[in-house]
């Protein structure tokens, strides 16, 4: 078995991945509330990496920090070869085209029609205005996500799991290179739950993305991982495949796999 | 604590003036939402105003006439009423209804946005939420004000002659050639430039309202209770101050 304890992370899969994004030492408080204690990771090319956690552990705080939605207190991240808290606001900008962020609540634009949300990106960051042009990229997204008749409907319309593919085929459209999930299956029934773990798949099969997935789902980590960070009490305690991980005797990670 | 507080807020409250006010001049300028926010504007507060205006016109009319009457002083109340309605009622009306109805809109939906993440979906996705939702908001609101409180102004004396006509018969020619004669242009331009503060007022405190707003439906809540008081106040500051300075050119 080959579990890591970290401070000896990171365990390279495979010393000749490239690596996408890597975060060393990074902490975080609000207020008097440590939420990150000290976190390590990297994320390689076309994997899929879930962050396991008990809610309220600072895995959606991290995620914020990748993205430069939060500013962590120290550490590092780096993502596709440039430190995100060293930037401009122009060049963050320009990483964060590269990084596609599905939030855990969708969070469609309520205002806007499913073909407004997707269009919103295209038409603001690629200066695309050519209706056919728009139409074309709509559909083929929201194709990819099986919901190519909601073009016309509003978020309120739409069931959640819906939702989050509509959210999910607005980030893909503009062909991210990493892809971050927060808590993807999060308040889904068990069968939706499984499809979006199956879309997860799908794209990155047919993008080529990496990915990492905020999760307290032990079957979406199951389903979804190549290797999995367990985020404990702030820190990113074990490393592993989730068959490597299931036998652990951490106290603190057991139960995720026995309950 | 409480005047740490205040002062950290007051600090934001300055930083997010000083960004609106710079990236009102970056580009890319958000022509269409800026419209379609001006439409929203006029829209929402056209007739709501225009009732208003209206009784405020008559029941003016109608409080004057007396004292007027006693001093016989009848012929002086286009000019009263007029003035008075082009320098302050105007305004002021315009000003309470739009913090009310178009302060408490913006906070709670920005707050919503908020709290539902799609701010943060828009940053993340790198579109400037900042310039399309708080800059585009605040120049409508600067823009529309003004107008709207023309559209007060004409609808509250028009109750106005049809208060005095319903009393004296009086033509509508007179009635209106006193108006013109005893409001002058520094009435005007003042009155418009004190409503396009008005509007940035508005919009400038329901953006950083529901742009910072907290979490849940309580912050919502919160945001848009919080933009319509604070809205309120700084109209009646700006009246006071605006005032003040154009008296300097009487």
């Amino acid at each position: 078995m080959k579990i890591a304890a970290f401070p000896s992370y990171p365990i390279r899969r495979d010393d000749s991945a490239e690596v996408m994004a890597s975060i060393r030492n990074l902490k975080k408080s609000f207020g008097d509330r440590e939420v990150l204690k000290g976190v390590n990771l990297d994320l390689y090319k076309t994997e899929n990496l879930v962050i396991l956690g008990r809610s309220g552990t600072g895995k959606s705080v991290l995620i914020k920090c990748i993205v430069g939605l939060i500013n962590p207190d120290s550490g590092t991240i780096n993502v596709l070869g440039r430190e995100v808290f060293s930037l401009n606001p122009k060049e963050l900008n320009d990483l964060r085209l590269q990084i596609g962020f599905s939030f855990q609540g969708s969070a469609l634009y309520d205002s806007m029609t499913v073909r407004e949300n997707l269009e919103f990106p295209l038409r603001r960051n690629l200066g695309i205005h050519d209706r056919d042009e728009l139409h074309k990229m709509v559909i083929t997204a929201l194709e990819d996500v099986g919901l190519a008749h909601t073009i016309n409907q509003m978020p309120a319309e739409l069931s959640g799991g819906m939702r989050k593919r509509v959210g999910i085929a607005r980030t893909l459209i503009l062909r991210p290179k990493i892809m971050l999930y927060d808590e993807p299956t999060s308040g889904l029934d068990p069968i939706t739950a499984i499809e979006i773990n199956e879309l997860i798949l799908s794209m990155r099969e047919k993008y080529k993305m990496s990915s990492i997935i905020i999760t307290h789902d032990i079957s979406s980590a199951k389903h979804t991982s190549d290797r999995i960070v367990a985020l404990i009490d702030g820190q990113s305690r074990l490393e592993g495949t989730f068959e490597e991980l299931k036998h652990t005797k951490d106290p603190d990670l057991e139960p995720f796999f026995n309950y | 604590m409480e005047l740490r507080n205040f002062l950290i807020r007051a600090a934001d409250i300055y930083r997010f003036l000083v960004r609106v006010l710079k990236e009102f001049f970056l580009p890319p300028y958000e022509w269409k939402e800026i419209l379609r926010q001006c439409y929203q504007v006029g829209n929402k507060s056209l007739f709501l105003i225009g009732f208003t205006a209206f009784i405020a016109g008559v029941v003016f009319t109608r409080q004057s006439r007396p004292s007027l009457a006693s001093f016989g002083a009848e012929s002086w109340l286009p000019s009263l009423v007029s003035q008075a309605v082009v320098r302050s009622l105007g305004p002021l009306i315009t000003g309470l209804i739009c913090a009310g109805k178009l302060g408490s809109n913006i906070g709670a939906e920005l707050g919503s946005m908020q709290v539902s993440e799609q701010i943060d979906a828009m940053e993340v996705s790198g579109t400037r939420p900042f310039s399309y939702l708080v800059v585009s908001r605040v120049t409508a609101t600067t823009l529309m004000l003004p107008l709207l409180v023309v559209f007060a102004d004409v609808i509250a004396l028009l109750g106005s002659f049809l208060m005095v006509n319903f009393i004296n018969k009086t033509s509508f020619q007179l009635y209106f050639y006193e108006v013109s004669i005893n409001v002058t242009y520094l009435d005007v331009f003042s009155s418009l430039v004190k409503s396009a503060f008005f509007g940035f007022a508005i919009g400038l405190v329901g953006s950083y309202a529901g742009y910072h707003s907290g979490k849940g439906t309580t912050g919502v809540g919160k945001a848009a209770n919080s933009a319509v008081v604070i809205s309120m106040i700084l109209i009646f500051v700006i009246d006071l101050i605006s005032l003040q300075f154009t008296n300097l050119f009487r």
